[in-house]
């Protein structure tokens, strides 16, 4: 990767990063399911660790999610479809997303840290979740993409929300 | 309880071939407090497992049927359930949930306890008359507390049978899951603590129940044929099983969505076929062809009387819950692996793990939908019984029959009719 390309990375401003995770998260609210999709790159993973083990490697210890690109794109595909009990119909969602910090930039890289708040509404319940995000975005024909997605749960159970049936 | 006496919870009609239970079982506080007395301080509960308390002082702080309790491996290395209140004025002694310790303090006012119990520190123990003895107030435990194979069980009744006995058919079947190692298995890393708004009961019957695999979790049997498991390998045999107790098991073959010991799938991967096959051949010298097929191909869902489930399927879950109220339980799973096994088989199996089980899983959180689906269903009251008589002419009842519901069905109504615990429960291999 050449110099001009390492320093437009070094530039990378928040507002920029924002915007993107902003965007990432009306698609998802959106249940526009298959853009978020371009939004990955072909190597990306999701992971949602244990409630006990935020910093558990899937590896080793059971975490809640651990998918590569090829299981988050069955899961969409199941989301999309008639047989996602759980979200069927959707549940209605709203993220919202603040706290947005740029922790390190490489030459490949750009790691990014966020707070979320998710709200999934469904049969007259709320269902809050709280945490972080942990992000590896890259730049791809002058695009942004996500290669490493990690939703960091605060909660210290899944109680009463139950499960994690949307994308978090 | 209103008009229907204990003895009509449920009907058990097994000339006619109908089992129904009345729902009032799901709903009525009354029958919770029952429970509480009657099942959860009758009967053996799972507490934990030895792996995760392997060195003396090692503890876990949980919640065990209601009461917070200290699960304690003493320096003396014996296990000990201890409850989690001081002795003093009540407050709870450990707010760690896990660690490990030579003694518990009490933050309130210091009263300081070892850790097998003893009451070993007392600030300004002069202010006590010489009637203060520290020996009548160490921790209180379990009266009763017994693991087999590592899995750890507790008992308020002190005159409960011993472990062993209770487990009855169901040992075979912990045997069938233990044998996998001969080193032994552990629980691994990283808890899913979760619950539904649901009855407790509820998840009892969808854990060991066959008949909604194929609806319930199309999601995941469509992702299978994604993968390119032949569709052909979801259409299983298998039997429903009463194992005496109120313990009940699912057995079947082919596992179609692969299993860590031992049968391949392809989202498994080529690199992980040879040592699979390998890992037969082992098993095959070690068991005779006819246990390790059984250890190794067949999947099976276990019920351990009242509400432990062993599932070892696409991996091992060790899965145990109890109810909050009647409407919403608390449910705590763990994966269970060979100590021994390889940290790329390891990967494997914790990968399969999430494929299927757990709350982000492809197929747990349908369970959930289903389980809180039938509990709002029930605020239906004129719709009195749920029918549970599937399979009871049969002479050799299918995984997607019902006589493994019915086997915890008959157990829970005759502890439930029983008022004193001093008459022996009966044991007997249960009609269909």
């Amino acid at each position: 990767m050449g110099t001009i390309a390492a320093q437009q990375m070094q530039a990378i401003s928040r507002q920029t990063i924002e915007d993107f995770l902003y965007e990432e998260a009306a698609l998802l609210d959106e249940w526009r399911l298959d853009a978020w999709l371009d939004l990955l790159t072909e190597d990306a993973t999701y992971e949602v660790p244990a409630t006990d083990t935020p910093d558990g490697d899937p590896k080793t210890t059971l975490s809640l999610i651990a998918d590569d690109i090829t299981r988050i794109r069955s899961r969409v595909h199941q989301l999309l479809g008639k047989s996602a009990w759980a979200e069927t119909p959707h549940s209605r969602t709203r993220r919202l997303v603040s706290n947005v910090r740029i922790r390190e930039v490489t030459e490949e890289n750009i790691y990014v840290t966020a707070n979320f708040v998710v709200y999934r509404m469904r049969f007259e319940q709320i269902d809050t979740y709280v945490g972080r995000y942990e992000y590896t975005l890259v730049q791809r024909g002058g695009a942004l993409k996500i290669r490493e997605r990690k939703a960091v749960l605060d909660l210290e159970a899944l109680r009463p929300q139950g499960k994690v049936s949307i994308i978090l | 309880m209103g008009n229907v006496a204990l003895e009509d919870l449920v009907i058990d009609n097994t000339a006619d071939g109908l089992f129904r239970v009345n729902r009032r079982v799901f709903t009525d506080p009354s029958i919770q407090e029952l429970e509480r007395q009657r099942v959860f301080e009758r009967c053996w509960i799972y507490a934990g497992h030895e792996s995760e308390i392997p060195s003396p002082g090692d503890f876990r702080a949980r919640t065990v049927a209601g009461r917070p309790v200290i699960l304690a491996r003493g320096s003396d290395g014996q296990v000990r359930a201890l409850l989690n209140t001081c002795t003093h004025r009540g407050a709870l002694v450990c707010w760690q949930p896990a660690g490990n310790a030579k003694s518990f303090q009490c933050p309130y006012h210091a009263w300081t306890f070892s850790n097998q119990g003893e009451l070993i520190g007392v600030p300004g123990e002069d202010a006590y008359s010489a009637a203060f003895d520290r020996r009548e107030l160490a921790l209180a435990h379990a009266p009763r507390l017994e693991s087999y194979r590592g899995f750890i069980f507790m008992s308020f009744n002190p005159a409960i049978e011993g472990l062993v006995d209770y487990l009855a058919g169901a040992r075979d079947y912990l045997d069938l899951v233990c044998d996998q190692s001969e080193v032994g298995m552990e629980i691994v890393g990283g808890t899913q603590l979760y619950s539904m708004r649901a009855n407790w009961k509820l998840l009892v019957e969808n854990s060991i129940d066959g008949y909604h695999a194929p609806v319930t979790h199309q999601r995941y049997f469509e992702f299978l044929v994604e993968m390119g498991v032949d569709s052909a390998r979801s259409r299983r045999t298998g039997a429903g099983r009463s194992l005496g107790n109120g313990h009940a098991v699912i057995e079947s073959a082919p596992a179609s969505g692969g299993r860590p010991i031992a049968s391949w799938a392809p989202h498994f991967g080529e690199a992980h076929k040879g040592e699979l096959e390998a890992m037969q051949r082992q098993f095959e010298a070690r068991f005779g062809p006819e246990r390790a097929y059984r250890i190794t191909q067949t999947n099976r869902n276990l019920l351990i009387f009242p509400n432990l489930i062993i599932n070892d399927i696409m991996a091992i879950t060790v899965r145990t819950f109890f109810p909050r109220t009647q409407d919403y339980m608390d449910i705590s799973a763990w994966a269970l692996a060979p100590i021994d096994e390889r940290p790329e088989h390891r990967a494997l199996r914790l990968d399969n793990f999430l494929t299927f089980l757990g709350p982000g899983g492809f197929a747990t959180p349908d369970d959930v939908e289903m389980l809180e689906a039938c509990q709002r269903g029930f605020a239906n009251r004129e719709v009195e019984w749920s029918d549970i008589s599937r399979g009871m002419k049969r002479a050799h009842p299918l995984t997607n029959d019902e006589l493994q519901m019915r086997a915890f069905w008959r157990k829970w109504h005759e502890l439930i009719m029983l008022s004193q615990a001093a008459e022996a429960p009966v044991r007997h291999l249960v009609a269909v």
